[in-house]
């Protein structure tokens, strides 16, 4: 029992990434009926957010420490924050600490300019060509993206922490009544899950509640009609774009503690995010999310050393397995649309 | 001639005469000059150029000609390569075996692959393709690693000895074509220039010109018309009563043995394999080949695969110092800010150039660097006749 939860709980914050980025590529599917190859680069985009604020957070310079010397006796010189000077040592470290929640405010208004960027300045002129178009051209520009944070930030992975606050690991066994020591969570992934449930939920409280929202899902019923009824359709579906890049960023910023960014997160959730598009049902944003989810869980399901001893190497191939699976017995995902990408 | 057309014919003997004299050809700048490390014409690159060039034609017989997108190519070339070094390992270091391996198993797993895959067209497709490549890479590194030598891969050593060849105790067995060894190589001195004929580059210009031609048959064949039907409406293709599916089916096997081709080629040249050959980035390589060379005609997909592969071996080893020596005639201040702005694009940034040149091709060139050729013969012959009307060359859509 413990160990089943325990998978659970490992598959969540992995199957919010992929959720998360799968809402997002779901959401510019859905609008603008492009495929974004290069959305695992906007997921990239926002961990070097969460990077590039800790750094600016820590610009230091140097002091002499009169109080203490080194092993010569010459008085030490130390790192000091600039933040320090500006608001005393004890705010300015729990304002270093905190940088990777700050990021968000710090990533959501970058997210917004590469998105509308990225729409009005390429993806726009490629409505009308094919599909199989729209894909290369964004996979080329995710390797340009991909190459160019490379340029400024190295090929290493940059350990981005979480705040101190929510380091350690949590006893979620004796939470819920069990011996203690059985099920050891660390908080930042709980954190993580309930962040990602908050985009989801705003998303989609969005997309139903406001009259924007009608707008935008009225036009992915039937563009033209909400055309013809004089609404800019254009102009909100780049608005959804940007709405979408967002979500990819936010996924990136948060996941930075989890896993140190490198340049090359992207295109490994982006592999795994299309697989979870697709067995979702392309078009349909309940089927991205589920999907992520439920692949994310399959996932660590896999891993569990029981299983691996019955089928080795599952852990590697499950959810292309199950991808492949549910396409042959469910051709358009699992709450696919029909029509949607049929051809 | 050899059942082509005139114009094909000669594209042939244009290829045929290329790729013999390859290493002349890409061997422009005398040795130790400036310029020689633009130079292309040692043994290595070559090899590459024209072994994915025939994993780029197989590739586009798919793409080019059904509009299949297959995100999963590289798998068949590594099935293709572990075929071929199992062969080499155990029975033959004859590479002709070996390559026949490749080319089988990789047909048979491009039969089971494409079998399923090909249910669903479109986006599915290629994510269907996509999975079982990276399944096959998954499992390559991992559970059989018995077979695949896990992470480091396989290679001759000395423990092997093939029944057929005759190695002496503890000698490392190199591989051969009836006895010639794929490593020996004459260099002639010419001058300055330094020119290497390697045996090796000549069988595999050997195996693609071969490739290269069973391509253009099967371009000029019902087949190949059937195929682009299939591409241009499958519907319309239905209603007359045709089963789309055995020929897209043929398409994805031929270009499966184009690819098993290519890593048993890949294994005759350098006797080594390992399990990165299937990475779903090496499916998308042979994608950015066919895209920047031409999909859907003959030559582009070779034009690409040389492309890239220059730039990855040639613009990679470009590094500051290089820059500052070219730019020397500058004034110190500006030769400084202009080696600052082309140096992210060389050295480790060459795949920078690279996605920078494919973004431009795909938006401004869809039909590749032949329809840029085209378009600049189109230019110089307008000039040349611009009074008898130059639309003669287009052809119309029958809709």
């Amino acid at each position: 029992m413990d160990a089943i939860i325990l998978q659970i709980l490992n598959g969540l914050d992995k199957g919010s990434a992929y959720a998360l980025i799968a809402l997002g590529l779901t959401l510019i599917f859905g609008t603008l009926g492009v495929v974004n190859f290069a959305h695992g680069a906007l997921f990239m985009i926002g961990a070097f957010c969460a990077v590039t604020l800790q750094r600016l957070l820590s610009l230091s310079h140097e002091v002499v420490d009169e109080t203490r010397t080194d092993f010569l006796g010459n008085p030490l010189k130390v790192e000091v924050p600039y933040l320090q000077d500006w608001l005393g040592a004890e705010t300015a470290a729990a304002v270093i600490s905190w940088s990777v929640p700050l990021a968000i405010l710090f990533s959501i208004p970058i997210m917004i300019v590469v998105g509308v960027a990225m729409e009005r300045g390429l993806i726009k002129h490629f409505y009308k060509r094919p599909h199989a178009d729209q894909i290369l051209v964004t996979f080329g520009l995710a390797i340009v993206l991909q190459e160019v944070i490379k340029y400024y930030f190295g090929a290493n992975p940059i350990p981005t922490p979480a705040p101190e606050a929510f380091t350690g690991s949590f006893d979620f066994g004796a939470l819920i009544g069990m011996d203690p020591y059985t099920i050891i969570y660390p908080y930042w992934r709980l954190v993580y899950f309930a962040f990602a449930m908050i985009i989801i939920a705003g998303v989609f409280a969005f997309l139903q509640f406001t009259t924007f929202g009608m707008v935008v899902r009225a036009g992915m019923a039937d563009r033209e009609t909400v055309g013809l009824l004089g609404i800019n359709i254009d102009k909100r579906f780049t608005i959804m774009f940007a709405i979408a890049a967002c979500v990819a960023g936010l996924a990136g910023v948060m996941y930075a503690p989890i896993n140190a960014p490198n340049y090359h997160m992207g295109m490994d959730f982006l592999v795994l995010s299309f697989v979870v598009v697709v067995v979702g049902g392309m078009g349909s944003l309940p089927g991205a999310v589920a999907a992520g989810f439920l692949l994310g869980i399959l996932e660590s399901f896999a891993s569990m050393a029981a299983v691996i001893d019955i089928l080795p190497g599952i852990n590697q191939i499950i959810i292309y397995l199950v991808a492949i699976i549910i396409l042959l017995t469910r051709p358009r995902g699992l709450m696919g649309r029909k029509g949607v990408m049929e051809e | 001639m050899l059942g082509l057309g005139k114009k094909d014919f000669s594209l042939l003997m244009l290829v045929l005469v290329l790729t013999m004299l390859a290493p002349f050809i890409l061997n422009p700048f005398p040795e130790g000059s400036g310029m020689a490390q633009f130079n292309a014409g040692y043994p290595d690159l070559m090899q590459r150029f024209v072994i994915f060039g025939i994993f780029a034609i197989g590739f586009n017989i798919l793409f080019g000609l059904t509009g299949y997108l297959s995100f999963g190519h590289a798998a068949f070339l590594g099935v293709g390569s572990y075929a071929a070094i199992w062969m080499m390992k155990l029975v033959s270091l004859n590479v002709i075996p070996a390559m026949i391996m490749g080319v089988i198993f990789a047909g048979l797993f491009a039969l089971v692959v494409g079998f399923i895959s090909l249910r669903r067209s479109g986006i599915y497709f290629s994510i269907l393709t996509l999975a079982f490549a990276q399944m096959s890479y998954a499992l390559a590194y991992s559970v059989l690693t018995p077979i695949t030598g896990g992470e480091t891969g396989l290679q001759l050593k000395s423990t092997d000895n093939p029944i057929l060849s005759n190695l002496a105790e503890g000698e490392i067995g190199r591989a051969s074509l009836f006895g010639l060894d794929m490593r020996a190589s004459i260099e002639l001195e010419m001058g300055n220039w330094l020119f290497t004929l390697n045996m090796g580059y000549y069988v595999a210009a050997f195996v693609m010109l071969i490739a290269f031609y069973i391509a253009i048959r099967i371009f000029r064949s019902p087949f190949g018309v059937m195929l682009r039907a299939v591409k241009s409406n499958q519907n319309r293709m239905n209603y007359t009563g045709l089963n789309p599916r055995p020929y897209t089916l043929a398409a994805f096997v031929i270009s499966g043995m184009y690819a098993g081709l290519a890593g048993g080629l890949m294994v005759a040249m350098d006797t080594q394999v390992g399990p990165e050959r299937m990475f779903w980035t090496a499916s998308g390589e042979v994608v950015l080949m066919t895209i920047l060379g031409g999909v859907g005609t003959l030559i582009g997909p070779v034009l690409g695969a040389g492309l890239i592969k220059y730039m990855e071996n040639i613009i990679s080893k470009i590094n500051s110092d290089i820059l500052h020596t070219w730019f020397a005639f500058l004034p110190d201040g500006l030769e400084d800010l202009v080696v600052t702005l082309i140096y992210p694009f060389i050295g480790k940034g060459w795949h920078l150039t690279l996605g920078i040149v494919f973004m431009l091709v795909v938006i401004f060139l869809p039909g590749g660097l032949v329809e840029g050729g085209q378009r600049i013969a189109r230019l110089f012959g307008k000039r040349r006749k611009s009074e008898d009307g130059s639309s003669a060359g287009k052809t119309t859509p029958a809709e």
